[in-house]
């Protein structure tokens, strides 16, 4: 459906794309997950032709997308902050991108209303754009973006500005459309659940350039790269014996002294500086002894020990992963 | 294609009906005999009443920026940031001096006892240009996050403090914006200097149309000259200031920044300012109301009825109420001419590097001084050029006068529509044309409309260059009114307070019009 | 409002406008349009006995002050807005004449005009009236205040009659500019200091003249005996304004004029260039000079008839004095140095 091949995009004197690699199957789900200003929007713009090109090439279905202007381009493109039409209606932004497509007047009005029905928001024809609450934007404009029936559907941060409890049911939502409309779908976000939750495969963005890309468990099991691990929240150490490694704080464990001639290999001891309760678990900052680094562990179960104390740490070896960078 | 459009439109029109008419006059003053004589440019400048009538200019000017300043910014603030009862009329009912013509407020305050002194010059100035401070500065207090004064009010700092540190700095681009174009008007304010000046006070102004109307070319074109580099210099120095100023700010949309009136400060002060409002703005208005019904028998009609008819001895060539009619219509015509050309430059300027050249190009008219415009319409379009027994050179002169006003209200709208709207529009298939079809026009379309409203008053009340091209069988109101006024009698005079009072009314009309859009509209997206 | 709409309603609006203007162009044939200043007046019954006599109707177009209304005569020489102007005094007549505006027409009726009004040998301007700018005096308040009254020019610069005058500006006024034109005739245009007009000027300023932009102003506003609650009872007006002040029973004019001080103006009528009613302005310039009109103009624009034998009003020939030997200056040498007196006059009483 879509290919990126070596695409780089310059923001004055900066590269905010370099050279980065990417392809959308027909059906499939692909999230760019990376933090603010790596360049993410750019590629969803870039792809939309709506920035220019520094070198590389958009292809669709196998064709150079180069001299095709942006409103020639056929896809969907829900922005980020939604830019709706603010002197537009409800159905009048919908009924948009039809009316572009010169459809019949009639068979506009049936589509756009159905489009409505299917983001759930019938009724809602004739609301001022400016009176919806955050969630009916989002869905106004995921509406305006779906209904000249796209194939590939952009999405820029969709569910941004949205509240944590909005967010997993939008997300739910948006999971099942993907699934029903058999669009192909780019995501772009910096939240994981969001990424992980979403796409068949996630790209993690880092600087205009892809890190890692694979599916959600694959990436969110081994990170490739540093720059991943931290941006998963893991921890990244030399200390462990494994040369270069990244280590879930769920996989470090804080162990009895006692139990040290059981079946643990190894164990390291430390000192604990932070802790934090994170709704279902302790995240627990542990400064090693002999050294400069610290370790984030996750308690789940147990009493979490408080700050100043010495502990003893183990590390189950699955969330051990040694990083090729 | 669009481009050369917006730019083609406006840059001919301006050409045509300004450009070609000053140089005229400038030829006509500094080529009297074919070939070039700079000896009246000279003359004038080393005259030593030249340099008196200079300074008297800048000073008044300077002295009533000040005064409008200190009197409008309560204003500005009490209609922008509190809820009361009527707000949005007292807003509109603030602009309304501004339009109206100065024939009518001059002798209005000459009715309210002032004779002929600085006072009454400085007052009246005060008095008409309070709105461009309220609307201007106004317009963006009532946008501005009231969360960051809160903000620094929690970190420790007094309202004192947080008024100098925090809000100041945050309207300075539109004080130094309403400064400006407060001192320009003020530079080149005529009618009030005329009627309030008495013959001893005289700016560049009075001073080109008492040459000029004595046919002294040669002098009245020395002047223009000198009141033209002026002008370019005050509005390049304004446009500086201002782009120096010009920091992306966190604007809100204005429902949300005005509060309920609470403690006893902000009563007071809306208090102070709707009393002081009333007795500045209103006690002008209100005169002249009345004195349009004071007849010799009691209150009533007959200086209206007066109106239709014609008498024998009236000054006036057809009865004034024929006026009225030639008002409206000029008006209509000025709006669409001004739509038509400051619709197009506004986007020029909105959308293109050079544009502020355009700004200031479009706004010398108005700096120039719209006695030099009728002026050099007087002179330019007779044959070859022939034009002058045209009407529609009235209402062309007015949109000259109008279309900065036209610019100035579109450009920020325009500004204002966020890229991104475009970048939807050509997402869903919208080629550019159609976007600017689909989303430009119709999200500018409301400035657009506020700025026809200011052009249609404008040309309701224009009297500086309509006194030199409308033909006596076409008078407009302030003509009118400006004929009756010079004439002596208890009847003159009364017919001429109730043709301002019909002015007046129009006026408020229009106004009132901009203000339901307004409130409808800008400033919510 | 849509773009479509929007643009519809423009056009609707530019055609109806356009429709508009074209039924504004049509003329009615058998109506002459009078140019003329603020102050003109006729009986009605005398203009509808000519209108009567020669089917013409007269249109007046009242166009300001005289150098107004022939400012804007010269201005629109190439589409004339009337078909005669009158009014032009001696003091424009040669700019009226330089620049084109008339067109020659020698009236039968001038044979009735003593030869020294009839100042242009090619006939295209016509005397119709005269005049005489003097200082008025309200007597009663002289007599009231137990002050003598002046007699003189120079007398107005002592101190007794201190911030008693008010005097019209020469830039703006008709009636201020041969004023100004009087003290030159009386005191010559010799250099500062050596006793000439401009010498007299900065002592009236030192004796606290009051300048005013025009006649009415100086006459409603100021003058003791013609405003309300004037406060000076000298005033530059004319030789004539004194009938304006007579009682009721007809006995006595409370306003008296000094004859010394008095400048004389003469009035012209011309036929524009360029009129399409070149017999009918030429029958209206007849009239002007007939009977009729000039014995019905002391009344109406309290102003002398040029015609030998017309008979002004009683009031008139009463309080009304003509000065034997008014001053004078030659039109061209009032043409040549009129801007240059006004400007020293300014910088001198103003600045």
């Amino acid at each position: 459906m879509l290919e990126v091949r070596g695409l780089s995009v310059r923001y004055g004197d900066a590269l905010a794309v370099e050279g980065l690699d990417l392809s959308v199957a027909d059906d499939e789900v692909v999230c760019v997950l990376g933090p603010s200003g790596s360049g993410k929007t750019t590629l969803l713009r870039a792809i939309a032709g709506l920035e220019p090109i520094a070198a590389g090439a958009v292809l669709r279905d196998g064709v150079d997308l180069a001299d095709v202007s942006p409103h020639r381009r056929g896809l969907g493109f829900m922005f980020q902050e939604h830019a709706l039409f603010p002197h537009r209606d409800v159905i009048g932004n919908v009924a948009f991108g039809l009316r572009m497509h010169r459809l019949p007047k009639d068979q506009v009005t049936a589509r756009a209303h159905e489009v409505l029905a299917l983001v759930g928001l019938d009724g809602f024809e004739r609301r001022s754009v400016r009176e919806l609450s955050g969630g009916e934007r989002q869905r106004v404009a995921l509406a305006r973006a779906l209904a000249p029936e796209p194939r590939l559907l952009m999405l820029d941060e969709p569910l941004g500005a949205l509240d944590r409890a909005l967010r997993d049911d939008l997300a739910r939502e948006l999971r099942h459309l993907f699934e029903r409309l058999g669009v192909a779908v780019l995501l772009v976000t910096h939240d994981h659940d969001e990424a992980f939750a979403l796409g068949d495969r996630v790209a993690v963005v880092h600087a205009g350039r892809i890190e890692q890309i694979g599916t959600p468990a694959d990436v969110w099991r081994r990170p490739a790269t540093e720059f991943v691990a931290r941006f998963l929240g893991w921890n990244v150490t030399d200390s462990l014996g494994a040369g270069r490694a990244a280590v879930r704080p769920d996989a470090l464990r804080i162990v009895a002294n006692d139990t040290l001639a059981g079946t643990l290999t190894s164990t390291w001891e430390g000192t604990v500086l932070e802790r934090a309760f994170h709704r279902d678990h302790f995240l627990v900052r542990v400064a090693l002894s002999g050294g400069n680094e610290t370790l984030d562990v996750a308690i789940h179960d147990a009493e979490p020990p408080t700050i100043g104390d010495t502990v003893r740490l183990a590390v189950d070896a699955d969330g051990l992963v040694p990083l090729l960078d | 294609m669009r481009r050369v459009a917006f730019w083609a439109i406006p840059v001919a029109f301006l050409g045509f009906f300004f450009v070609y008419p000053v140089v005229t006059i400038i030829g006509r003053g500094l080529w009297p005999g074919g070939h070039l004589d700079l000896s009246p440019v000279g003359g004038v400048i080393t005259d030593p009443s030249l340099r008196g009538i200079l300074w008297f200019t800048v000073w008044q000017a300077a002295v009533s920026t000040v005064l409008t300043l200190l009197v409008a910014l309560p204003a500005a603030f009490v209609i922008a940031r509190l809820q009361f009862r009527g707000r949005a009329l007292v807003r509109a009912l603030m602009t309304v001096p501004f339009v109206l013509p100065t024939v009518v407020v001059a002798s209005s305050f000459r009715a309210l006892g002032f004779g002929p002194s600085t006072t009454a010059i400085l007052l009246a100035h005060v008095f008409f240009n309070v709105a461009v401070v309220v609307r201007t500065v106004g317009g963006l207090w009532s946008h501005l996050d009231p969360r960051q004064e809160d903000a620094a009010r929690v970190l420790g700092a007094t309202r004192l403090r947080v008024f100098t540190s925090i809000t100041l700095p945050a309207l300075r681009p539109a004080i130094l914006a309403a400064a400006s174009i407060v001192y320009l008007f003020c530079f080149t304010s005529f009618g009030v200097i005329l009627i309030l000046g008495g013959p001893s006070r005289a700016t560049l102004e009075t001073e080109i149309f008492r040459q000029a109307t004595q046919l002294n070319l040669e002098t009245a074109a020395a002047l223009s000259i000198a009141q033209l580099l002026a002008t370019v210099a005050m509005l390049v120095v304004a446009g500086r200031l201002q782009g120096r100023s010009d920091v992306a700010m966190d604007l809100q949309p204005v429902t949300d920044t005005a509060r309920a009136v609470r403690g006893r400060g902000d009563r007071g002060l809306l208090i102070g300012v709707l009393v002081s409002a009333a007795a500045l703005l209103g006690t002008p208005i209100a005169v002249l109301v009345v004195r349009s019904f004071d007849t010799a028998h009691g209150f009533g009609f007959d200086f209206y009825r007066a109106l239709s008819t014609l008498r024998a001895d009236s000054v006036l060539f057809v009865p004034p109420v024929e006026a009225i009619g030639n008002s409206l219509l000029y008006a209509t015509a000025a709006t669409v001419i001004a739509l038509l050309v400051g619709g197009p430059a506004a986007f020029a300027v909105a959308r293109s590097r050079r544009g502020g050249a355009l700004d200031v190009g479009l706004a010398l008219p108005l700096g120039v001084s719209a006695v030099m415009v009728g002026f050099g319409f007087l002179i330019a379009f007779d044959p070859p050029v022939d034009l002058r027994s045209s009407w529609v050179l009235v209402p062309i002169a007015h949109a000259l006068v109008a279309i900065p006003f036209v610019v100035r209200i579109a450009v920020p709208v325009i500004r204002a529509i966020d890229p991104r709207l475009r970048e939807a529009a050509a997402v869903l298939g919208a080629s550019p044309r159609t976007i600017w079809r689909e989303v430009d026009l119709p999200v500018a379309a409301r400035g657009l409309m506020v700025g026809a409203g200011f052009a249609f008053a404008i040309s309701l009340g224009e009297f500086g260059a309509t006194a030199f091209i409308a033909r006596p069988d076409r008078p407009t109101l302030p003509v009118v009114i400006f004929r009756l006024l010079g004439q002596p009698g208890a009847q003159n005079f009364g017919a001429a307070m109730a043709a301002s009072t019909i002015l007046v009314a129009l006026t408020v009309a229009a106004m009132l019009g901009i203000e339901r859009l307004r409130a409808g509209e800008l400033g919510a997206f | 409002m849509s773009a479509r709409r929007l643009l519809s309603l423009v056009v609707v609006v530019c055609l109806g406008l356009g429709v508009f203007a074209t039924s504004a162009s049509a003329r009615e044939p058998v109506t002459i349009t009078l140019m003329t200043h603020d102050s003109f007046n006729v009986s009605k019954s005398v203009l509808r006995a000519f209108t009567r006599s020669t089917g013409i109707k007269v249109r007046v177009l009242r166009a300001g002050d005289a150098g107004q209304a022939l400012n804007q005569a010269i201005l629109t020489k190439d589409h004339p807005l009337a078909d005669v102007l009158y009014g032009i005094d001696n003091t424009f007549l040669s700019r009226g004449l330089a620049n084109g505006i008339f067109e020659p027409y020698r009236s039968a009726a001038l044979d009735t005009v003593p030869a020294v009004y009839d100042l242009d040998a090619r006939h295209r301007v016509t005397p119709i009236d005269r005049s005489y700018v003097c200082v008025n005096d309200d007597t009663r308040w002289f007599s009231d205040h137990n002050i003598a009254r002046p007699t003189t020019l120079e007398g107005l610069a002592r101190p007794e009659y201190r911030g008693l005058l008010v005097v019209e500006n020469p830039a703006t006024s008709s009636t201020g500019l041969p004023f100004l034109l009087a003290t030159v005739a009386e005191f010559g245009d010799t250099a500062p200091g050596e006793g000439g007009w401009r010498d007299y000027w900065a002592q009236l300023r030192a004796n606290d003249v009051l300048v005013v932009d025009g006649w009415e102003q100086a006459w409603y506003e100021h003058f003791t005996a013609g405003a309300k609650d004037g406060d000076r009872p000298l005033v530059v007006s004319y030789a004539s304004s004194p009938p304006a002040t007579v009682n009721k029973a007809g006995t006595s004019a409370r306003a008296g004029t000094l004859l010394e001080s008095c400048f004389e103006q003469v009035e012209f009528a011309g036929v524009l260039r360029g009129t399409e009613h070149r017999r009918g302005a030429r029958k209206l310039i007849d009239f002007m000079l007939s009977k009729p009109f000039q014995e019905d103009v002391p009344e109406q624009m309290y102003v002398f008839p040029v015609r030998d034998g017309a008979v002004v009003p009683p009031a008139f020939a009463k309080f009304a004095q003509v000065p034997d030997d008014p001053l004078t200056l030659s039109a061209d040498l009032i043409d040549e140095n009129r801007e240059r007196w006004i400007r020293e006059w300014t910088e001198i009483v103003l600045r």
